[in-house]
């Protein structure tokens, strides 16, 4: 069966204050959507609350993978059940070697008993990282600790790469990249597209939609998907910046939960 | 039956006890002092513990030990313990020496390692002018009752220049509540030689559910450009306390690295002291603990600096579960004279229940100008922002708690050198962690 992601009437919360105000959202397998908008519109609200992060709770709505409700999983059990989140401020922890780390996290898939071996997991993580041209060394240390920006974006790519997750959220991936670095990371996402896969991209920028050309863009604007189209759409608010769309919509405050 | 304290400290039966081990004079005379200041002195009065509130009248009477036909014969908790193809082991059982073996190559190069009791007696002049001399028997109630009581013991020689290349091994263990069981160890490594000691100290658990107590004493003398590694892991069941002060005294250009994994499932008191006496001494302590159910520990590090351009490095890191709670206090004291002497120090405590304690003390004491000083210290409890990120990626909570807690020792367990002790410590962490 086909990939197929189904964001219904989501509302969320945080401290008490309504974020997310209603997302709707179908991707499938196959498809690219960015979601853009200005800081403090609701975007990693939208990622957290899919993910299941403690501080979000969701009032209504629902969110289903290939039919399965994401909603009443446990965030170990979403990530098992093919969402991946690449977070836009990914924790450090010390003591605890990346490789270490990424090892629990694909024998976290895998029955007791049949997890990967050594080698093999070897091979397979130090492939990608020579994709995304990270430096060896970053196996040993510690889960993003003393990881520069780009560092840590880069070690969520290869996140993504070793779990081949169906859904894949990406939150702000491009924020604290040259260009060098994007090109890799888009590179990297590219090498990831697949039929069976889909794609949420946040950015606040146009410039990573240049390496990867999504299918669909949606406008986020207070907790709402407020306008939706195609890459045409991207280029327009990356020429033209976001105040048409908020004269159109007649929208003073683009911000959501700010008192 | 437990014997209650004031029994076996009196003067007169302590000296009668030493008398019937056929121990030499001195030692009769020092153990019938020590017993008549037990019944005087006080507890030692560590920071927000209350030790008193302890069980700390079952110090059991001695039962002479028959040593063992072969490893065989000892329980399986104390055969796991012993590092594979080890020529050099002593074994102490309740109050005296089970097991007893030394390579035939260390021996011809003078190395010592035997039973403190058996090395009173055919080692006076190498024993009589160190044995209580780094910790003193009147310092406390503590530290008499192991002078007037201390029965089997560890002794370690290490003749000048002579430098050994593979770790000593002692296990220490109580099978029977009722039998004092109160180690002494005593190294003493001669100038510019090397030696690494490791010891376990544990309770067989399928014997003993009584109330116990430990007292021990540990004395290091380091000579000069002597390097002595001390590697220990106590494992001791519930019921019992475990009471441990170790010191060492360090010469000019001489070392000592203690690590030290407390990892008691009782009540436990352990205080590791270096004193840098001569000029460009150095010292690193690195100690371990994880604390469970309703566990009260103290657990205290001290380096105090006489020498000048001496050294000190203490690291205290500790995992406090369910209602545990742990008093941790480095000390660390440089003293008038000592110029360029640098001392730093950090303790950090993990908490894992909301009904866990823990307390770092970090305390510099400071009677010099021309020195460098350091400490930080940390309590917190488990982020539950790191939970959520290693469950983002399918780990499961239990799984995600697990890696934290591991990555929280880690930097510390991985720093380990003598690998006898990362491995023994390593496993008896993970059966407490599991536990
Ligand atoms: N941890 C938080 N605590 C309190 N309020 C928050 C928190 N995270 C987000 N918010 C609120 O949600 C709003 C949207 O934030 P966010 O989803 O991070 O926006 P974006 O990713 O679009 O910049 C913020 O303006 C803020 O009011
Ligand atoms: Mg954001």
């Amino acid at each position: 069966m086909a990939t197929q992601f189904v964001i219904d009437g989501l509302k969320a919360e945080i401290e008490g204050k309504e974020i997310l105000k209603g997302i709707n959202l179908e991707i499938k397998g196959g498809e690219i959507h960015a979601i853009m908008g200005p800081n403090g519109t609701g975007k990693s609200t939208l990622a957290s609350a899919l993910m299941g992060h403690p501080k979000y709770e969701v009032t209504e709505g629902s969110a289903t993978l290939d039919g399965e409700d994401l909603l009443e999983m446990e965030v170990d059990e979403r990530a098992r059940a093919g969402l991946f989140l690449a977070m836009q401020y990914p924790s450090e922890i010390p003591g605890v070697t990346n490789s270490d780390f990424l090892r629990s996290a694909i024998n976290a898939r895998r029955e007791e008993g049949s997890e990967i071996s050594l080698i093999k997991f070897i091979r397979q993580m130090e492939g990608k990282m020579k994709e995304l041209e990270m430096n060896p060394e970053f196996a040993h240390r510690y889960l993003n600790e003393g990881f520069s920006g780009g560092e840590k974006k880069r070690n969520e790519i290869l996140q993504m790469m070793l779990l081949d997750p169906k859904i894949v959220v990406l939150d702000e991936i491009d924020s604290g990249l040259d260009i060098d670095a994007l090109r890799i990371v888009a590179n990297g996402v590219n090498a990831m597209r697949n039929e069976d896969r889909g794609f949420l991209i946040i950015t606040h920028y146009q410039r990573l939609l240049n390496y990867i050309t999504p299918d669909f863009v949606h406008v986020m604007m207070q907790g709402r998907i407020v306008k939706s189209g195609g890459p045409e759409l991207a280029q327009r608010l990356e020429n033209e910046g976001y105040d048409w769309v908020k004269e159109e919509l007649g929208i003073v405050d683009e911000t959501v939960g700010q008192a | 039956m437990s014997t209650q304290l004031t029994t076996p400290t009196d003067r007169g039966s302590a000296e009668a006890l030493a008398r019937s081990k056929g121990e030499p004079e001195w030692l009769v005379a020092l153990r019938g002092e020590a017993a008549e200041l037990a019944g005087t002195i006080e507890w030692p009065k560590p920071e927000k513990v209350r030790i008193e509130r302890w069980n700390l009248t079952a110090v059991g009477s001695y039962a002479a030990s028959t040593p063992a036909g072969s490893l065989t014969e000892l329980p399986s908790v104390v055969q796991e313990l012993v590092s594979e193809g080890t020529e050099n082991l002593i074994v102490q059982r309740n109050s005296g020496t089970a097991w007893r073996q030394l390579s035939a190559e260390l021996a011809a190069k003078g190395v010592i390692f035997t039973d403190l009791e058996t090395a009173c007696k055919e080692h006076s002049e190498l024993v009589q002018p160190h044995l209580f001399q780094a910790v003193k028997k009147d310092e406390d109630k503590l530290t008499a009752l192991n002078a007037a009581l201390w029965n089997g013991g560890v002794f370690v020689y290490v003749p000048k220049n002579v430098e050994v290349e593979l770790p000593l091994q002692s296990i220490l263990f109580n099978d029977n509540a009722d039998a004092t069981f109160a180690p002494h160890i005593l190294i003493v490594a001669d100038s510019n030689s090397r030696v690494t000691y490791v010891d376990c100290v544990v309770t067989d658990n399928s014997a003993v559910s009584s109330p116990f107590v430990h007292p021990s004493v540990v004395e290091v003398f380091v000579k000069p450009g002597a390097l002595v590694r001390f590697g220990s892991v106590h494992s001791m069941g519930e019921s019992g306390v475990d009471m441990t002060l170790r010191r060492a005294v360090v010469e000019n250009d001489g070392r000592v690295e203690w690590i030290i994994g407390d990892l008691n499932d009782g009540n436990t008191l352990s205080d590791t002291k270096s004193i840098m006496k001569g000029q460009g001494s150095t010292s690193d302590v690195k100690v371990i603990s994880v604390g469970k159910n309703a566990q009260q520990m103290s657990l205290t590090t001290q380096a105090v600096h006489f020498g000048k351009s001496s050294d000190s490095n203490m690291i205290t890191r500790a995992v406090m579960k369910d209602s545990a709670s742990a008093i941790i206090n480095g000390i660390t004291k440089i003293e008038h004279g000592a110029t360029k002497a640098n001392g730093v120090q950090t303790e950090k405590v993990l908490m894992l229940s909301s009904k866990a304690r823990g307390d770092a003390n970090p305390i510099l004491l400071i009677d010099e100008d021309d020195v460098t000083a350091g400490h930080a210290a940390s309590v917190g409890q488990v982020n539950p922002e790191q939970v959520y990120y290693l469950m983002s990626r399918g780990i499961s909570k239990s799984d995600a708690e697990r890696l934290i807690i591991h990555g929280f020792l880690a930097p510390v367990v991985s720093e380990i050198s003598v690998e006898a002790v990362r491995t023994q410590l390593q496993r008896l962490l993970e059966r407490k962690l599991e536990g």
